[in-house]
């Protein structure tokens, strides 16, 4: 599997945009030590003006470092960063006035409202006291939270938070947008919201998103591009399809196919064996594995209908047929099972 | 050092570069002294303390044994002004004067004013912290260290406005029971005594954010300050009593250098103490006939004329005592500044 991953890291860490030469995010080399520990090593990342970018990965991946080091809320080991022109590291504020930031576990002042909240931020950002409110009133309200604009923070529901920070992080008008787990803690329906949003602030005002999750399915379609972070590594880069073509034609696809006997129950174990049998005779196919009447083959390229043809050959009913795939939910899947046993 | 930012704090954005939202934003002067984002984050927390039921707490406290501090006080000065002819500066004996069963404001406020100080500070950042403010906060444009000058300044501008409002109100009610007004020098004496506690305040809020700063949580942070106001304010004299008399003993028959060097020995220990150093401070203050804080001895005081000193030599008297505090408080405040400085600030 190892040498999948490398080809694709190669891929990954060199993806620079033709078309549009504006950078507005780069890190190369960035590297961050605690001690021993290495939280992010030798990240190269670029991000053009105008694309979502989703940074995934499991937790403890290294992703809120990665985070704080574009932020300069963290000096790097090693290596440069570059937001919007800026140097964190030399010139931290200046990347704050045109970075939002929506922090993991954001909070907010449970004594003020909601839009006080908004309009401390304000404050702190310079933004004169009229145009705050004026700005406040409209992301509350499109963020959904106009009702609750006046009612204390402290009696805010965790993804009425989660909203809140949405909007704090974007009161400053920036042309970054970083969020740290945004999807965390809101139900379905706000997930799919939040998304719209920031589709929608690609698309109306150019804004370059970048957003880190280690739910790769929640996100994945509204990224441009996805980066796949393990263990401080960068492990993938690129569109969710097209790593998904690159992994394909690395050709280790698995389908499963679930088996029943003509009279709708479980087949007998004889004709089972000999199913198995056949299967491994078929062109492509490598292993099989078989669990009762569940058949799980790893094969070089679709054999799904050769399978389909074996089953009713031996009298049997498929009753489901699926490619698993090594889609890049598996292969994270997979990392991140490592990481966990690890 | 994680971005410690720029004290000039010059972020003037190139024309070319500002994107959207900083147009409106003007180029910082060079050369300013405090970080950027001090105002504003001081006045989002002095509005907070005003607010905020724990200083209304302690304010109702401090008031109420204050005027009941000012009343025995009162009816002491008149009973001893009836009989005696000199009552100079008797308005100041308000402040100091212990009537029968109440100790004095000043005694009262040496030891409520570390709690003022606690109430306000102990949970400055990691309170930030734990609501997951911080993390906002330091995204924000201000230098980092604004959130701490912001937090401390608003805490000490909350305590002067509190304890300049408690002196004027003990004022009023000194002319009305003693039918005197201040004199001149009074009041300039009132408004440096008001300076005094403001610093030693200061001395416990500095305590409190360095706590804050320390530990994660504001129970330990709380339980530590009042462990530090505790030990000063019970135990610190019972321990310099006990090492004294142990390193120079001055028993029954000692001799006039044993005693002084018992004597001498124990005042320096003393003032390890803040609160000692306060006392000392304010009592040479609203007491201008101290004319020393150390010990005297009959030689030095013979034939010298009872007289009061004026506001000036009391200052001169005082000045140790109030640079020793003020040592303290940038003291706690630098290793609380270091210390959140070098910190990374994670959600």
């Amino acid at each position: 599997m190892s040498d999948v991953v490398d080809t694709v890291l190669v891929a990954g860490g060199e993806v620079v945009p033709q078309s549009s030469p504006e950078i507005v995010i780069t890190a190369q080399g960035l590297t961050k030590r605690y001690g021993q520990f290495t939280a992010v090593d030798g990240l190269d990342l670029s991000i053009e003006r105008g694309e979502i970018f989703g940074l995934l990965g499991p937790n403890g991946a290294g992703k809120t470092t990665t985070i704080l080091m574009l932020l300069g809320l963290t000096e790097p080991t090693a290596g440069s960063v570059r937001v919007a022109g800026f140097d964190p590291v030399r010139d931290p504020l200046s990347v704050k006035t045109v970075v939002g930031y929506l922090p993991d576990n954001v909070g907010f002042y449970p004594n003020m409202t909601g839009k006080q909240n908004l309009l401390y931020t304000a404050s702190l950002n310079r933004i004169p006291r009229k145009e705050a409110e004026e700005r406040a009133d409209l992301l509350l309200q499109d963020v959904g939270l106009a009702e609750a604009a006046g009612k204390r923070a402290g009696k805010y529901s965790r993804g009425m938070r989660q909203r809140l920070a949405v909007a704090d992080a974007l009161i400053k008008r920036p042309s970054v947008l970083i969020l740290d787990e945004p999807t965390i803690g809101i139900d379905p329906e706000g997930v799919r919201e939040l998304l719209a949003m920031l589709a929608r602030l690609k698309q109306e005002e150019g804004m370059t998103i970048l957003l880190s999750s280690h739910l790769l399915h929640q996100v994945q379609e509204v990224c441009d591009r996805v980066g796949i972070f393990v263990g401080g590594h960068l492990i993938a880069a690129g569109p969710v399809a097209e790593l998904e073509r690159e992994l394909a034609r690395e050709g280790d696809l698995e389908f499963r196919v679930s088996v029943v006997g003509p009279d709708g129950r479980e087949a007998s174990d004889s004709l089972l064996e000999e199913l198995a049998r056949e299967m491994r005779t078929l062109d492509g196919v490598g292993e099989v594995s078989a669990v009762r009447g569940t058949f799980t083959v790893t094969a070089a390229h679709d054999v799904r209908t050769a399978m389909a043809q074996a089953v009713i050959g031996k009298g049997l009913l498929p009753i489901s047929l699926s490619q698993r795939g090594m889609s890049l939910d598996d292969i994270y899947d997979r990392y991140f099972r490592e990481e966990a046993n690890a | 050092m994680p971005d410690i930012p720029d004290i000039n704090g010059s972020v003037a954005l190139e024309p070319g570069q500002s994107g959207p939202g900083v147009t409106e934003r003007a180029p910082r002067p060079r050369g300013r002294i405090l970080p950027v984002g001090v105002g504003r984050v001081a006045r989002k927390e002095f509005a907070d303390h005003l607010s905020g039921m724990r200083f209304g707490i302690l304010l109702v406290l401090i008031g109420v044994t204050t005027l009941a501090a000012v009343y025995a006080a009162s009816s002491a000065i008149r009973e001893a002004a009836s009989s005696s002819v000199n009552v100079d500066f008797a308005f100041l004996y308000l402040f100091t004067v212990s009537g029968e069963s109440l100790p004095s404001f000043t005694s009262f406020l040496t030891f409520l004013a570390p709690l003022l100080g606690i109430a306000l500070g102990f949970d400055a950042l990691n309170s930030e912290r734990s609501q997951g403010t911080l993390s906002r906060l330091v995204s924000q444009p201000i230098h980092r260290d604004s959130i701490l000058y912001g937090k401390f300044f608003a805490g000490l501008a909350v305590v002067g406005l509190a304890l300049a409002a408690l002196v004027v109100i003990v004022a009023g009610v000194g002319i009305v029971l003693l039918g005197t007004t201040p004199s001149g020098e009074e009041v300039w004496r009132l408004i440096v005594f008001i300076i005094v506690t403001v610093i030693y305040v200061g001395f416990w809020l500095a305590l409190a954010q360095l706590f804050s700063v320390l530990f994660k949580q504001a129970a330990t942070s709380a339980l530590a300050c009042i462990a530090v106001w505790l030990f000063f304010a019970v135990f610190a004299s019972l321990i310099v009593g006990l090492i004294v008399d142990s390193a120079a003993p001055a028993g029954e028959n000692a001799t006039p250098a044993e005693v002084l060097r018992h004597e001498e020995l124990s005042n320096d220990l003393n003032r390890v103490s803040p609160s000692t150093l306060y006392d000392e401070a304010t009592s040479a203050l609203l007491n201008p006939s101290v004319r020393s804080l150390g010990v005297l001895v009959y030689e030095q005081i013979d034939r010298a004329l009872v007289s009061p000193l004026s506001l000036g030599q009391s200052l001169v008297l005082i000045w140790p005592q109030v640079v020793a505090l003020l040592g303290c408080v940038i003291l706690f405040f630098t290793i609380g500044y270091v210390l959140f400085m070098r910190e990374e600030i994670r959600a």
